[in-house]
């Protein structure tokens, strides 16, 4: 091979590289891209709306002709944490907002990360309990020796079926390990 | 030639004398610094070998630990993180740098170039992995522990994960930046070095599924680091794209992992079918069956991979139509697929057939791989996956794909190229042995799985239900024989390499490529420095 078609080859090559190099280049900008791509596909297909705007407009009544008990349960799951709700069980109509509130204890002499997770019985009575805010929303810290009271807000939906009278809210907090500072 | 590969830094080409090459670095420096695309390709086929004994051994102990019902050996968050361990370094360290190993070994040899077309950068490409790898295996070292998310690293968990998952981003990001070197490197390799007369039609079908597959890398690999970033902004740095409780969507994750996740699969089979293509004809001394239809199945398999994604996500709540599309989508992709199996068996019809240990790996691979296509052609109907989603069927599923597919085409391909890479015969024997060992012991494993899975039985949990306890047994005691019966693999290739007979020029009478008809067996260190003259 001569000296002119080797170099004309490098050229060519290093043209290659960089034509390859931008599709590599727009196809992580493509994967950004997704991001907007589906919020507008969710819209104009109606679904997965965290903010159903028919929703909002609808009837927000509370239902005084029903009761419903929510007994609420909270655990630790191999974390020195004393967790405990205020109160044990509460009696609420559907439509109605309810804040109720927890403990919790860090006993370890050191900061400590955990994430609660929370779990309903029955199972599905969870879609129905629309929660405005929860400590379960984000990682809680706590200082050695610190102690915390937290709200859950939430409301029950009036779709809620009519053979659910009773809902236990369990939380159980498991450690994030390797987290032990603010997040 | 030198001005071609800007880096080829041995400054030999001046010498005049190619027969040997005792000049430049020598022993340790000599790997790190070398460019030759045959070291490196050796080079990557090791790694990948050392990786999959570390996936393989994470494995067992999934495998040790279902054994009965209950837990005996580690804690539910270990198995966590070995199942998710298991499934990154298989995939991203072992079974794709095995292709890549191949690719850098023969790509060059099979269409008449000296060399890879940017042989300094493949040096680069390599020697990221192991930086890769070793960040995967450290996180099992910080508080915490490795990620215990699946190998999928679905949101929310990785949001919540401790730092473990940090190292484990950084290293996706580096076999991203791996593998994306690599593919520029094979498909400009391929477009721009062909030998005068090599036209794309005439190629080999190993460098068109390489092409072809490089395409995909480059147009996927970067939406994975991308998905990965997010996760690691949403993890430090205040976003939202997945956190929910910042109006993110962890749905969302799903969609940019899978857009990358299913094409990856293809990443995988399709050089998988490329070796397939290349020992079946030799073994049949027969010339490829419909050459042509093969080149444009794959294509056609690598376009429809990026409209099925979906696939793996009919319980998040798609829409009634957007499940129908997907799911047709999805049972296209058999037509090409089934195009190339036919085309297999057409090869071999009225072929004078023998069985030396790369026929038996590559029919191995054509039974089982057909096989894992028709569970995967069950998992593709939407109101089935529902119910068979997140069990073992899945599990037997892709392991029937990458087993006996990706990985049986890998061996078949060692058994295959390892005469011209040593310049010797491995013990056919042994060889033997291995295929029948590796046969017996992944149906063990992983047919037996089938039934669990359609039992109900969930994968990803380290105890189950009384019922399941006979078929897991029999799986844990398929995976021990199928684990040490990859040991044998070592030594019969240690064995070749230090003791082997001396192999002919043309071991296989029925091979056509140009490594065979073209070069000396064993390959010298440099090969076509000036191009073959082809007919």
């Amino acid at each position: 091979m001569s000296e002119a078609v080797a170099t004309a080859l490098g050229n060519a090559n290093r043209r290659l590289l960089t034509r390859l190099s931008i599709v590599a280049a727009i196809m992580f900008g493509f994967g950004f891209a997704l991001v907007p791509l589906y919020d507008r596909l969710c819209e104009a297909l109606g679904i997965n709306r965290l903010v159903d705007k028919a929703r909002d407009t609808g009837n927000t009544q509370i239902d005084y002709t029903r009761k419903v008990v929510i007994e609420l349960d909270a655990n630790a799951h191999n974390l020195p944490w004393q967790f405990r709700p205020l109160t044990r069980h509460i009696e609420v109509h559907p439509g109605e907002l309810t804040t109720v509130e927890y403990e919790i204890t860090n006993l370890r002499n050191r900061p400590v990360t955990g994430q609660a997770l929370p779990s309903f019985g029955p199972t599905t009575a969870g879609a129905h309990m629309k929660k405005l805010d929860c400590f379960c929303f984000r990682q809680q810290t706590l200082g050695p020796g610190e102690t915390r009271r937290m709200p859950v807000v939430f409301l029950i939906d009036d779709k809620l079926p009519s053979d659910i009278n009773t809902i236990t809210l369990s939380y159980t907090f498991f450690e994030v390990a390797g987290k032990d500072g603010p997040s | 030639m030198s001005a071609v590969l800007d880096t080829h830094g041995h400054g030999d080409h001046e010498h005049g004398d190619h027969d040997h090459h005792g000049h430049g670095p020598t022993g340790l420096m000599r790997w790190i610094t070398t460019t030759n695309h045959k070291d490196i390709g050796t080079m990557y086929l090791w790694f990948s070998f050392i990786m999959f004994l570390v996936g393989g051994v994470m494995a067992l102990v999934i495998r040790a630990e279902l054994f009965q019902p209950g837990l005996q050996l580690v804690q539910p968050e270990f198995f966590n993180q070995m199942t998710t361990m298991h499934g990154l370094i298989m995939v991203f360290g072992a079974i794709m740098p095995a292709f890549v190993g191949f690719a850098n070994w023969l790509i060059p040899m099979q269409i008449g170039a000296p060399d890879m077309a940017f042989a300094r950068m493949n040096n680069w490409s390599f020697w990221i992995l192991p930086f890769a790898g070793a960040l995967l295996v450290l996180s099992f070292f910080t508080p915490g522990g490795a990620p215990g998310v699946g190998w999928t690293l679905y949101a929310p968990l990785t949001i919540q994960m401790g730092m473990g998952m940090d190292l484990t981003i950084f290293a996706v990001h580096l076999l991203g930046m791996s593998s994306i070197m690599g593919s520029i490197n094979i498909v400009t390799t391929i477009l721009n070095m062909r030998a005068p007369g090599m036209t794309l039609m005439r190629m080999p079908l190993f460098c068109w599924t390489w092409l072809i597959t490089g395409y995909l890398l480059i147009a996927t690999m970067p939406v994975l680091a991308g998905a990965v970033t997010m996760t690691l902004t949403d993890r430090h740095f205040g976003t939202s794209f997945f956190n929910a409780a910042g109006g993110g969507d962890p749905v969302l994750y799903q969609h940019i992992f899978w857009f990358f996740g299913h094409p990856e699969v293809y990443i995988i089979a399709l050089p998988a079918f490329g070796v397939i293509s290349q020992v079946i004809p030799a073994f049949s001394r027969k010339p490829l069956f419909g050459y042509a239809s093969m080149v444009y199945a794959t294509s056609a398999i690598a376009i429809l991979s990026f409209i099925v994604w979906a696939h793996h996500m009919y319980v998040t709540g798609l829409p009634i139509g957007t499940q129908l599309f997907f799911m047709y989508a999805t049972i296209l992709i058999a037509v090409p697929t089934g195009v190339k199996v036919f085309n297999w068996v057409a090869t071999m019809w009225q072929g004078s057939l023998t069985f030396e240990t790369p026929m038996l790996f590559a029919l191995g691979f054509l039974f089982l791989f057909t096989l894992g296509g028709f569970s995967g052609l069950v998992l593709a109907l939407a109101p089935v996956d529902i119910q068979l989603q997140e069990t073992y069927y899945v599990v037997a599923h892709f392991h029937y794909v990458m087993v006996a597919g990706a990985l049986f085409s890998a061996f078949s391909g060692v058994y295959f190229w390892l005469p011209k890479w040593t310049g010797k015969m491995y013990d056919e024997t042994l060889g033997k042995w291995h295929f029948w060992l590796s046969m017996i012991f992944f149906n063990m494993i992983f047919f037996v799985q089938h039934f669990l899975g359609l039992a109900g039985m969930p994968r990803r949990i380290p105890d189950y239900n009384l019922m399941f306890e006979t078929w897991n047994k029999i799986s844990s005691i398929g995976a021990f024989g199928f684990g040490l019966t990859q040991l044998l693999l070592l030594y019969i290739v240690l064995k070749t390499i230090r003791s082997g007979e001396k192999a002919p020029q043309m071991p296989w009478e029925g091979a056509d490529s140009l490594e065979w008809t073209h070069l000396p067996t064993p390959a010298p260190h440099h090969s076509f420095e000036t191009p073959p003259v082809l007919k």
